[in-house]
This record gives structure tokens, sequence and C-alpha cells, in this order.
């Protein structure tokens, strides 16, 4: 049945997140921009929410709480309302236990996720994008070659999130015609992890690129055992992830907008109340709320194991395309002022337009 | 209930239907759009052992659907105009005037007058997204307990077939808006001629009519609501009026939305043909310059349904809808003029043919942000809501 009703539950964890984003992140964001670091102090204050242990099973030392990726949507847009690069950072661990929890085997899950359910942050990181003009995740070109029991991998991968701290990658690469992802820990053979990647926007969540040169894993290493895994699935749910982030970026854009508009006057009257600031900020509240419900569609059809490739394209390209359109357009709200640092509209600016083009980064 | 966007078994049984009967109303598109002098039968031909399991009228108190009744209300609405315009008005009963009677009409009233169907009369030559300017008057003749009416109306939905008007007249032109009123008058009253009928660019076997009137009397009791009195500036009586238009809002949207899926389908078949690929998943970069146009096309049409369900869901929970009537029809308003204009791009040549319906929707969808507020009147309404502001601080 259609509804777009929160439960109590949902309310009150939106609330509890709201507050966390507002107080723990935003007065954060600019200076983590500006020097590019991801503080450890905020690392641990978020890792005492419990965003991802809580939601492992209890035999792997989880809480053991029903996973809900619309419920997780919802905090995630709270979260990325907050700052986008620190919201990522604070869920990147989900992206690699959930892949775990979702589509591992008994052994994978037991050798890995209890790291996850300690008291100090901890987290894995997927490497799913490659170097290059034209990344298309349906068509890559790292490589999985068959050798004993085990696999050899070769490519090259880049913006592998907190490729500093993650204690393994979930490499996605092609397996004789098939696309699997393979659990490598960071110390592997053959692996070399880059310096930080410099990028436009998402300063403070550190991206490195991945060499892989003929890397040996052993057959343990594939996700889902023998049989592989649902690739597709996880790289759509992390389509749907990113779609929730930009909407919880586009509705920071606005809300900055509104009463800066209602302040700052021209020709005797806040500009907020001529047509042409008013009707840009009319467009921008359209767009934030049609752009939430297609990720909630495509959130609730993970969750009720609907096929979501559709859904999850649509949310992810709808809110790319949306949340650029309302961080630009925040900037000409904001005039002179959106150009210069003091205020986050241009950091958001430089946020959306990394967002849209960085699959793979967070989960739900 | 819990976030969630999938239907029931039955609900999809109901839409499915309502697709079934669109089609029987799809054969006969062509012919009244080249022949919007005749009326559409009543029954069509093939309709005639068709059993509709669902009402696109149906009343508030409707249960049969387990999604809420304005939700399944709008999906139906998308559902029998992705068929053709012209099915909604075949059935009669879902005038405009039906929705402004059951918002503002007393309990009497719905019930002397709910079984006509009913259309509505606010636009005048000289005014129409302004409707506090309305010339029209209605005088009170205490001697005969009579209201007399005096004024012209145009682009009167519905007007040459409807057995009555709801319409908007003035009590009391100084007192602005506070002095408009909805009166009711039947078919048929003296003093009450349909002038002419409009020729449209668009949605042709939908009957567009001006009215007349010319010292037209109708009983004190016409008067809708019954409240005579007219009320202080900034009492809010006015924004009762317009509450009518919070459910009404979503349809026009759904309506529009329903053409444009029709144009997306026939689109996709027709790319489909030619080998053209749609693949979701992958980079846009990886796909066809058609392929990707169809693909944002389709999430276009995607995003606008949903914040039309979103308007109706509101609706359903009893909840205020205002700012998320006018989110609905604003995007779909825009979305459908892109969705339908795009198809033609896409399959070229033939998308201009008469010889399919492609440029015909093309022509029906275009109503969509004009009529029942225009895409500028909506966003007006969303920036007020979003700024605290009244409408003395955003014209």
């Amino acid at each position: 049945m259609i509804s777009f009703e929160l439960t109590e539950e949902q309310e009150l964890v939106r609330d509890a997140m709201r507050n966390f984003a507002a107080e723990a992140m935003r007065p954060l964001a600019r200076e983590c921009d500006e020097t590019e670091s991801l503080p450890d102090a905020f690392l641990h204050q978020v890792w005492e929410l419990g965003l991802t242990s809580t939601q492992i099973p209890e035999v792997y030392g989880g809480g053991g709480e029903e996973r809900s990726p619309v419920t997780n949507a919802i905090v995630l847009e709270e979260l990325a309302h907050g700052d986008a690069a620190l919201a990522i950072a604070a869920v990147a661990p989900s992206l690699f236990a959930n892949a775990l929890v979702d589509h591992g085997t008994e052994e994978q899950k037991q050798a890995h996720l209890p790291a996850f359910c300690g008291d100090a942050y901890h987290t894995g990181s997927l490497a799913l994008i490659e170097p290059g003009a034209l990344f298309d995740p349906r068509r890559l070109r790292t490589v999985a070659e068959p050798k004993g029991q085990g696999f050899v991998l070769s490519g090259a991968k880049s913006f592998v999130p907190l490729g500093d701290r993650a204690s393994h990658f979930l490499v996605i690469a092609r397996n004789n015609g098939d696309t699997d992802a393979f659990i490598v820990p960071r110390d592997a053979r053959g692996l070399r992890i880059s310096e930080t990647e410099k990028n436009l926007g998402l300063r403070a969540l550190p991206t490195h690129g991945l060499e892989l040169e003929r890397v040996e894993v052993g057959p343990e290493s594939r996700l889902g055992g023998n049989d592989g895994c649902n690739v597709r699935r996880l790289l759509d749910n992390s389509r749907a992830a990113l779609a929730v982030v930009m909407v919880g970026l586009s509705r920071a854009v606005l809300e900055y907008c509104v009463p800066y508009a209602k302040d700052r006057e021209a020709f005797d009257e806040p500009i907020a109340k001529k047509q042409a600031i008013a009707f840009l900020l009319a467009e921008m509240h359209i767009e934030v709320e049609s752009s939430r419900w297609l990720a909630w569609q495509a959130a609730s059809h993970l969750e009720k194991g609907h096929a979501v490739t559709r859904s999850a394209h649509m949310a992810y390209r709808y809110a790319s395309e949306k949340s650029m359109w309302v961080a630009d357009n925040g900037v000409q709200v904001l005039g002179g002022h959106g150009f210069i640092r003091e205020h986050p509209v241009e950091l958001w600016f430089r946020h959306a337009r990394t967002l849209g083009v960085l699959e793979g980064t967070v989960a739900l | 209930m819990p976030i969630d966007f999938t239907l029931s078994e039955r609900d999809r049984g109901i839409l499915q239907n309502v697709r079934e009967e669109g089609l029987i109303c799809r054969n006969y598109a062509r012919y009244y759009d080249e022949h919007e002098e005749e009326f559409a039968p009543d029954v069509l031909p093939e309709a005639a052992t068709f059993e509709p399991s669902f009402d696109v009228s149906a009343h508030p108190y409707d249960k049969r659907v387990d999604s809420g009744l304005p939700v399944i209300s709008a999906l139906a609405s998308i559902g029998s105009t992705w068929g053709d315009y012209s099915v909604r008005m075949r059935r009669g009963g879902g005038g405009l005037g039906n929705a402004a009677l059951s918002a503002a009409g007393t309990d009497e009233q719905k019930k002397k007058w709910g079984g006509l169907t009913l259309a509505m009369a606010i636009t005048e030559p000289g005014c129409g997204s302004d409707p506090s300017k309305v010339q029209c008057t209605a005088v009170l003749d205490e001697a005969s307990d009579e209201w007399v009416i005096d004024g012209e109306k145009i682009f009167v939905t519905t007007g040459c077939r409807a057995d009555g008007v709801i319409l908007w007249a003035t009590v009391d032109k100084s007192a602005g808006r506070a002095g408009i009123k909805s009166f009711l008058v039947e078919k048929g009253t003296p003093g009450f001629v349909v002038a002419h009928k409009e020729k449209k660019l668009g949605i042709r076997a939908d009957d567009t009519a001006a009215y007349v009137f010319t010292e037209c009397r109708i009983p004190r009791e016409n008067l809708l609501g019954l409240n005579e009195e007219v009320q202080t500036k900034g009492s809010g009586g006015f924004r009762g009026v317009m509450k009518t238009f919070n459910m009404t809002r979503p349809m026009v949207a759904a309506i529009g939305l329903g053409i444009a899926e029709a144009a997306l389908d026939f689109t996709r078949e027709e790319l489909e043909k030619a080998g053209v690929v749609l693949e979701y998943g992958g980079s846009e970069s990886s796909l066809s310059a058609p392929a990707a146009r169809f693909i944002r096309l389709e999430t276009l049409f995607e995003a606008s349904k949903l914040a039309t369900l979103r308007a109706c869901w509101l609706a359903g929970e009893g909840q205020p809808n205002n700012t998320e009537s006018s989110v609905s029809k604003a995007h779909a308003g825009t979305a459908v003029r892109e969705i339908c204009q795009g198809c033609i791009e896409m399959l070229g040549p033939m998308g201009i043919s008469r010889e399919h319906l492609l440029e015909k929707w093309l022509r029906d969808c275009r109503i969509t942000d004009i009529y029942e507020g225009t895409g500028q009147i909506q966003r007006l309404i969303i920036a007020r809501d979003l700024l605290g502001y009244t409408r003395a601080d955003l014209k």
C-alpha cells in the first residue's frame, strides 16, 4: 500500500540524527574541508552511535537489530544535511559490513564482522570506480583470473573511500563474464595504495587509488564463496544511498538560502520578495521533495527484496542532476556571497558535483 | 502504515481494469480530436459490456480500495488518461463543481445536487489567475428571496454537458476577495445562456464553454455553504474557497501524467523496434543518446508521479496538503511538457505524424501547466509557504 508515513521510531531517530548533524557535523564541516582532514575524534563520536554495529547479527557480536534500508535512508539524509563528506565517513563501515551480512558466507562473516562490533572505529571499503574517462560499473576493466583454487586480480581502482584506514577492500572485478566482489586485505602482496587523492569536493573524506598488480587471493576471498554474489544489488544499494546523501545536501542548500533571501535586501526590500528569487526557492523545494520520494522508493524496494536496479538508477540520476541544480542556484541566490568561502554554499556546490559521479561510497 | 511503494493485489486489479477501459477509449481518441463539435456517446460500443471496477469520481466514503482513496484516484486518473483524455469526461459526475460542492456545500446541498454533473465557472474574460477580480455579481433580492446573477464566465470545463454550474460571483465588490461567494445555477434557469464552445489546441473531446448570465434569478438557498455574511479582510473566508483545489491540483497533475505515460510507452516501443537498448544500472556515458534521454524522461515521470502520490496520500490521511498539492502540479506541469516534446524529438518526423497519437498527446498535455492555477501561481503558493510570506508579502 502506498504510504509516506514515518513510524514513531523513525521520527525519533530522525530527530536525534538531525540534532547530531547540527551539533557534531555542521560546525566541523568547513575546517575539515579546508584542512582536508577527517578528525579521529569525530569518527569516535559517530562510532558510539552504533550506526554499523547495531545492525550486525548478535552471533557476530553486533546489536542484532533488523536492518531497514528505509530507516537508514532517513538517518543518512540527516547526516548528509550536516555535511556530506563527514556523513559518508560516518556510514562507510556499513558499506563493507552490510555487504558481508547480505552476501558473505558463514566463514566470511565470522572472519570479518566481529571487528565492526568493537569499541574503536573500524572500517573496510569498496573499490569500484576505475581511473580514466567514461567509467561504467557495467563495464569494468579490473579482472579476476582463476589460479589454482583462488584468483589473481589485476587492474586499477580510484576514489576508494577511506583507503588510508580500511582494513580490507571489497574489490569489484570481472570474473569470466560475470562481476564479482573480492575481499582483499590492505597488506596483500601486489596491492599498492596511493596517496590521498585531491578532489573538487568532499575533501574531508580521504579517497585513494589502488593498483592491483597480480594480487593473489584464496577462494575464501570471493564474496559469497563458490556461488559468488549479486554484485548488481550491492551497487544498486549504494546508488540509492548516494541519492539519499544528495537529498540531504540539497535540503541543506535550500534551508540556508531561505533565511538569507529574507534577510538580504535590494531595492528596499528582501530579495525573497522578488519572484525571480522566490521562484528559484520554490523550484528548489520541488526538487528536494521529488528527489527524496525517488530515493525512498528505491530504499523501500531494497527493504522488500524487490527488483531495484531501475528504481535505484532513477533515484541516483535524478538526485544527481537536481542536487547539482539546487546547489548551483543556491550559489546564485547568495550572489557574490555564494562565491565566498565564508558561507557554506560554495562547499555544497563542490560536494554536489562530486557526489553526482561518485557511486560506490555509501550503503543503506 | 510504514513507508511503502507497492500496491495490493486488489488495487492493482482495479488499476488494470481502468487501463483496459482506457484502451477502449483510445480507439476513439483520434476521431473526437478531429470532430470536436461532436460529443462522444455516454457508452462507447465496445464498452457496453465492460464492467468498470472503479469509479474515477468515487465518493470519499468509498472504502473498496486498500491504499488511500485519493492515492488510488490519482493512479486511476493516470490510467484513464493513459487510454485517452476524453474517457474521463465520458462518465460524468466528476466535474470540478462536484469537488467544490463536496468541499463547501452543506449536507443538505450535497444530498440535493450530488447526483448532478457540475461544472465550475471562475475565469472571466478579464480575470484568470487573480480570481479576486471577479466582476460577475450576485445581488440579493430580499423581496423574492432570490439571488440575481449578472456577468460572463469563460473556460468552463464540461460547460456544455454539465447539468449545472458552481460559479464565483461577488456580493460586494468593495470587499475584494471576501465578497466572493459560490453559487449553484442549474441549466435551464432563465437568464443563463451557454454562449459558445471554445476551440482549443488540445483536449478537444473535453468541452469547454463560455457562459453569459443576464438577470439570472436563483433561489436564495443556492448559495454554497449558505453563509451570506461578508467577512472582514484577512478572515480567511477566501482561503476556504481555495481549499477546493487541494485535491483537484494533484488530480490535474495525474491527468497530465497519464498522457505523458502514454507518450513514453509509445516511444519506448518505437525506440526498441529501432534497436535502441535501454539499460539501467550503468553509466550514462555508455548509453546511446536516445537511450540516455529516454531514461531521463522516464525518471522525470516517476519523480512527478511520486510527488503527486505524496500530495494525495496526505489528503487521504486528513493532513494539510496545500503546498504539496502545488508541488505536484508545478512538477507535473513542466514534466509532461518536457516528456511529450522530448518523445517527439527522439522519434523524429514520425513523432509529428497524425497517423499516431503522439502529436495529440503533446497538444493534450499542454493544458496541465495552465488550468487550475498556472505553474507560476503554484510556485507563488510554494514560495509563500517556504518563506512564511502572505499574499501581500509576495505577489
